[in-house]
């Protein structure tokens, strides 16, 4: 039976519609929700290829302790008693949960409720404080509460879109696409990016503006001053004082010149802005992520204040987020700076009220990078890591790694038995993963929308909230930790937001929580606020209530004084300044086809195929200074670590700056975690940190030899010598490796065998060499099939094209003509089939010759041997050629 | 075209093999009218193709398919053919030459054609009846019949001949074990592991072997008969252990044929001396094939010769400045079923690089030797099918540097691999 379950994707804040198809025979077709908002049936590759990552291979099926497997009461009475007796002998503020923007929001709900309403401490931060904490904060600054004025609607409206930060046609594909949609309809509308990287989003841009790193406060500023110059003028509070500090920035010129973008461009960048009413500014984590953060977002938000565009239809300022539900998180409260449901501290007894809670936090706890350090400093003595791996994505990850070393108790809930995280646990439970959680999501335009499941949780995987809700039992907390189900969670969630909100909190879902268990199952994409309750139909699912699309359409904030607030503010330079030492500008990100830690999308083959490797982007002109070869490796390092990766040199990239992806880790590369090398720089406000900055220097890695290793299961690569670099990429029943090797003596074919395991001498082995050149191809064939294959030269450039080998794991014996191929890497010229053999002394074969009759209208043996030479030298095959000469005039 | 200035010369040509029939046929291509022909042939055929010998052995081919020129093709050609007459003296100061039988034909210019002979080991008992070359087509009979009541061979010599000789032998119901000198078949052709595989696989159509064995005697029936027929082999080795054969083939290499050429007064060193438009010492006379020592080089394969025959015409034809330069040599084995090439200088010193290919489970061998960035040597074994196209880039010296890390996989993948396009992916990613 064929069924088809309406979901939400997990990937990005764009939070698109997705059905999953299940078919009769268990097939799974993903495809794009044609009804839902954000994305009407779109879906970029990484939603596309979901089908592909909801296999079991590498999941986390049951809790371990140690290392060791055990059951649900053990590791739960562990957790509970790990956190309680750390609490009693230590204090509250001693344990911490990191958490993560991938949980759902009932997921999220509990463990706010939990930290900060029953442990009384604050000490819950979550990964999104790594993405979008200083828009939060800047939201705050400018507009009371952590509000996103806008919805996707306003991109397609907007006569002028402007993406700062943001490379969104990779990151937020689907965004993107609809803002393309919108101006291949209407090619009037414009688009500007500013972004010091020319991205794939650059490319389709009426204008960009390459920035040099962390300038984005002085380019607005100066926007800012330009409009203020040119009669724009605002009564809001901070507005004075914000066009004064915009003012220091000086002429266009001195602008440009700050922002090392070309005068004419910026002039008509601003023109642009002056000229047109719609405008939408989004920005992401370029803006985000910096040691002036929260200072970048308000130098963005002032432009739009003082223009009034915001709450209205295609104007505002809008923060794209990264992960499926930060805003969730933002909104139960799951960051350490708030306290719950928009409410600060101020607002304790509020929520202990609501809560009924035996505590309740009533300061903020410790952002991320401070949590760390905590747990380094050994304040915190025990923390519960759920659905992130910030061993991969916290700056300074090594530092991270050692911290996590000495912390007594490190709990670490996931869906996979392996992530850099993972192994430094000390008690590991198996959560339920994307395909089999219910709950709800808010993507970065306020919509609320479901997550359904549609596959059974696997082994003992249980949900986020459920193994919260035991463990808090288990501490003595049954009261408030007792659900019949995530409706019942997301309804004491919605309530809160209401509760004792007289209109002073716009998150208010007052509306949603009375939703019955069916309405909630069948709830429809719901944009918040939601003050009032939803009209009812008869029967069947509620209909899609009527969100609000713009937000302070009145004008009126939730400040204290009711009105926006512009900030002043003033550029600075990022925390960390290139020098002598380390000249160049380390900016970390994303790329598209891999999600974060790859935990998932590094299941997908297409996926995994887009970008293969961990990469470094540098400027020819960088890489010629430093001696850098494009396709070769190269070792970044930076005052805090470094990172080993495959060389792109590309004119996208500014000189002087660097781009390494976020994504790689341990599990997949040997030295690729990009976030050791990360300056732990944060925004003194947000506490984000600085990941698009930090200084860091260049050199070759010095490989002797570089290799390819396609393998039909993982090889223990790690374990074994000679091998000094090392990236996995996954394949379709292969596993393919990237390697290098620094010691030029090494004797290839020896080390070949050990890599693949491979000690008898009788086995089915094929092999090529060229050791004067370093060159080294071995085949390990079993039965036919394709076992393994090594591919090792002198440079990365000597090594065959990975594509076509991908495709003799093809679960078929290798053919005759693949066998033979397989070690030149490459099939061989169709045409260049000669056909079987006629002339041996000479190779000359059958189709040959047939060919050359046909095309010359040859018509003896000799004129047969004049152009190919076939029957010249022994003459043997003269007969052979006569009949096919005579076959030629039959035909 | 008759050229009147010129009236019709005399051109005799001795040795009606493959070389004084190539040269002939070449010249009536180049200039038909220029000369009156008469050809000696020592053998009592036309002509045939000498290195097709193998497979009539083998019975894999008829005689009659591997006769080239007959008799009225020589008449049409206004050629004079004197067959199973061999040439006895050449008269230089006369320009006459002087048959077996008494003839005496002049002449304005001469083609030595005279080949090689089978060099026989000067061992005791080398001239019993039983002990047999491997040259002519007599030699052929011989093995036929010898081999009518199946019996015992042994075949001395592990070289290019005697491999294909033993191969027909067993082919024809002998049981045939092949004696070599040294412990690697065909050394001068193949490397160590090529030579092993094609043991192996010789081994397993029913060879034997005795390598590393150096035949002492050819001893017979009985002792005291020392012009009886053959029995068997004596080895020298420290046991004097023996080897019984009913048939001993003698294929331990060639020797150019110069007796005639010595006669006459031409300078012979390994064999007679010519220059790079194949003339000897004398320039009326010309000297091509396997009596030829050109260069300091004597070849015995029939490439060279090919070759030498088409400069010796064109210089016949007064067709300006064709010259030779000596000859790379490629060899294949003529066995059923086994494929192997060798071509080229495959030893290796401090300025060669040698590339290697195995895939042993398929029976397939590569080597190649590279000199300065080009071939020097080739050896395949198992799959010889770019033998030829590796065979013309040593000839023409290419540098293979460009597609070196395709070379062992020959032109099919060579020829593919000629346009790449850059990973637009990876451009993009920055």
């Amino acid at each position: 039976m064929t069924t088809t379950t309406q979901t939400t994707c997990p990937y990005c804040g764009v939070g698109c519609g997705v059905t999953a198809t299940r078919e009769a025979d268990d097939r799974l077709l993903i495809a794009g929700d044609a009804q839902h908002p954000a994305n009407k049936g779109r879906l970029c590759s990484k939603g596309t290829a979901l089908a592909d990552t909801v296999d079991l291979g590498g999941r986390l099926l049951y809790p371990m302790i140690e290392g060791v497997r055990a059951d649900w009461d053990a590791a739960l009475d562990r957790v509970a008693g790990g956190l309680a007796d750390t609490i009693a002998e230590h204090g509250p503020d001693a344990v911490a949960f990191y958490v993560s923007g991938q949980l759902l929001t009932e997921d999220y709900y509990i463990a706010n409720k939990l930290m900060k309403g029953y442990i009384g401490s604050a000490n819950i931060d979550t990964n999104s404080r790594l993405c979008m904490s200083s828009a939060v904060a800047g939201h705050v600054r400018a507009f009371g509460e952590d509000l996103v004025p806008g919805c996707y609607d306003d991109l397609e409206i907007a006569d002028l879109v402007v993406l700062v930060g943001s490379n969104t046609a990779w990151c937020h594909p689907v965004v993107y696409q609809r803002v393309m949609a919108a101006r291949e309809a209407d090619p009037h509308k414009k688009l500007v990016v500013i972004d010091p990287r020319r991205t794939a989003t650059a490319d389709s841009a009426d204008l960009h503006l390459p920035l040099a790193p962390g300038t984005d406060v002085a380019l607005f500023n100066g926007l800012l001053a330009y409009l203020a110059d040119h009669g724009v003028t605002t009564d809001l509070p901070g507005g004075a004082d914000a066009i004064a500090a915009a003012g220091q920035g000086g002429d266009m010129a001195s602008v440009a010149d700050a922002a090392g973008v070309p005068i004419a461009d910026l002039q008509t960048f601003f023109e642009w802005f002056a000229a047109t009413e719609r405008t939408v500014t989004v920005f992401s984590q370029g803006v985000n992520q910096s040691s002036a953060g929260t200072d970048k977002v308000n130098a963005i938000i002032n432009c739009h204040l003082l223009t009034e565009r915001i709450g209205k239809p295609g104007a505002c300022p809008f923060s794209i987020t990264g992960q499926p539900n930060a805003m969730g998180g933002r909104e139960v409260g799951g960051l350490s700076s708030t306290l719950a449901a928009h409410m600060g501290f101020d607002r304790a007894d509020t929520v202990q009220r609501f809560w009924d809670s035996p505590a309740i936090a009533r300061q903020p706890g410790l952002k991320a990078l401070e949590l760390f350090e905590a747990i380094e400093a050994g304040q915190v003595k025990a923390v519960w890591i759920m659905a992130t791996n910030p061993l991969v994505s916290l700056p300074e990850a090594d530092r991270a790694r050692a911290a996590l070393e000495r912390c007594p108790l490190v709990i670490v809930s996931d869906v996979m038995r392996h992530t850099d995280t993972a192994e430094r646990a000390d008690v590991l439970l198996p959560a339920a993963a994307w395909a089999e959680k219910t709950g709800t999501v808010t993507n970065s335009e306020r919509m609320i929308s479901r997550q359904r499941p549609f596959l059974p949780r696997p082994g003992q995987a249980r949900a986020d909230w459920d193994i919260m809700c035991d463990v808090a039992q288990r501490m003595g907390f049954a009261e408030g930790f007792v659900y019949a189900g995530p409706a019942a969670i997301f309804r004491e969630h919605a309530a809160l937001t209401a509760f004792d909100n007289d209109g002073e909190r716009i998150l208010n879902l007052a509306g949603l929580a009375t939703l019955s268990d069916t309405d909630y199952d069948t709830l429809q994409p719901t944009r918040w606020p939601v003050p009032l309750p939803q009209p009812r139909r008869a029967a069947g699912a509620m209909p899609a209530p009527a969100g609000v699309d713009q937000l302070f359409v009145d004008g009126t904030y939730p400040t204290a004084d009711g009105r926006a607030h512009l900030v002043a503010v003033s550029p600075r330079g990022p925390a960390n300044a290139c020098s002598g030492d380390y000249p160049l500008a380390l900016n970390t990100g994303r790329i598209r086809d891999h999600w974060h830690t790859m935990t998932r999308t590094a299941k997908s083959q297409p996926l995994a195929t887009h970008i293969p490797e961990p990469f470094v982007a540098i400027h020819p002109a960088d890489a010629w200074r430093y001696g850098i070869v494009d396709g070769e490796l190269a070792t970044v390092t930076t005052a805090w670590g470094q990172a080993s990766l495959r060389v792109i040199t590309s004119q996208r990239q500014r000189q002087g700056c660097l781009f390494a992806p976020m994504h790689w880790n341990d599990q997949f590369a040997s030295s690729a975690c990009i976030g050791s090398a990360v300056n732990p720089a944060v925004c003194p406000i947000s506490g984000e940190p600085e990941f698009k900055h930090t200084p860091a220097t260049i050199a070759p890695f010095a490989a002797a030899w570089h290799g390819v290793i396609y393998a039909a299961r993982t090889l223990r690569l790690r374990a074994t010598t000679g091998i000094d670099w090392w990236v996995k990429v996954p394949g379709e029943r292969f596993v393919r490796y990237e390697i290098a090797g620094c010691d030029p003596s090494a004797d290839l074919k020896t080390a070949t065998r050990r890599w693949l395991g491979v000690a008898a001498r009788d086995v089915d082995w094929l092999d090529a060499a060229d050791p004067a050149v370093g060159t080294y191809r071995a085949a390990h064939v079993e039965a036919g099939h394709l076992e393994a294959a090594v591919f090792i030269a002198a440079t990365p450039a000597r090594l065959p094209d990975r594509s076509w080998l991908a495709g003799l794991y093809s679960g078929q014996a290798m053919t005759e003509a693949e066998r033979v191929a397989v070690l030149a890497g490459r099939p061989a010229d169709a045409s260049a089939d000669t056909g079987p053999q006629v002339c041996a002394c000479f190779g000359v074969g059958r189709r040959t010759i047939r060919r050359a009759i046909e095309n010359n209208r040859l018509d003896s043996v000799g004129a047969v041997g004049e152009v190919l030479q076939a029957g010249t030298n022994c003459g043997s095959c003269k007969p052979e050629i006569a009949e096919l000469l005579a076959e030629a005039e039959k035909a | 075209m008759h050229d009147n200035h010129h009236p019709r010369l005399d051109l005799v040509v001795i040795g009606n093999g493959m070389a004084g029939l190539r040269v002939i046929e070449d010249l009536l291509e180049l200039a038909p009218e220029r000369y009156n022909i008469t050809v000696f042939g020592a053998e009592p055929h036309a002509s045939y193709n000498r290195i097709m010998l193998s497979p009539v052995l083998a019975g894999d081919t008829a005689f009659a398919d591997i006769q080239t020129r007959d008799r009225a093709w020589y008449d049409a050609n206004g050629i004079t053919l004197h067959t199973g007459e061999a040439v006895t003296t050449i008269d230089r100061k006369r320009r006459m030459v002087v048959s077996a039988q008494g003839r005496e034909v002049g002449y304005d210019r001469l083609v030595l054609a005279t080949g090689s002979r089978p060099f026989i080991l000067p061992v005791p008992g080398h001239d019993r009846p039983g002990v047999i070359s491997f040259r002519d087509i007599a030699d052929v009979d011989a093995m036929v019949k010898a081999s009518q009541n199946g019996g015992r061979a042994a075949v001395i010599g592990g070289g290019l001949l005697g491999l294909e000789a033993a191969y027909g032998l067993h082919k024809r119901g002998m049981d045939v074990t092949i004696v070599h000198l040294t412990n690697q078949l065909m050394e001068r052709q193949l490397d160590p592991t090529a030579a092993a595989l094609l043991q192996q696989s010789l081994a397993q159509r029913g060879l034997s072997f005795r390598l590393g064995a150096e035949t002492a005697a050819i001893v017979g029936s009985s002792a005291d008969d020392d012009n009886g027929p053959v029995n068997g082999l004596c080895f020298k080795d420290a046991d004097g252990s023996t080897l019984a054969a009913d048939l001993v083939v003698m294929a331990v290499g060639i020797r150019p044929n110069i007796d005639l050429a010595k006669a006459s007064g031409l300078h012979c060193n390994k064999g007679i001396v010519v220059n790079d438009t194949m003339q000897t010492y004398d320039p009326r006379i010309y000297a091509v094939g396997e009596c030829v020592e050109h260069r300091k080089a004597v070849y015995g394969l029939v490439a060279p010769l090919w070759d030498q025959a088409r400069v010796c015409a064109h210089h016949l034809a007064w067709r300006g400045h064709a010259h030779y330069d000596g000859s790379v040599t490629a060899t294949q084995l003529k066995v059923t079923g086994i494929d192997m090439y060798s071509a080229g200088d495959f030893t290796e010193d401090e300025a060669t690089q040698t590339l290697t290919y195995a895939d042993i489970r398929r029976g397939v061998y590569k080597r190649i030797v590279l000199r300065a960035g080009r071939i020097a040597g080739v050896v395949l074994y198992g799959e010889t099918r770019d033998g030829p196209w590796y065979f013309r880039h040593m000839q023409a010296a290419t540098d293979v540097s460009a597609f070196r890390d395709l070379l062992l996989f020959g032109q099919a993948f060579v020829e593919a691999g000629t346009n790449d396009t850059a990973d637009e992916d990876k451009a993009e990613a920055a």
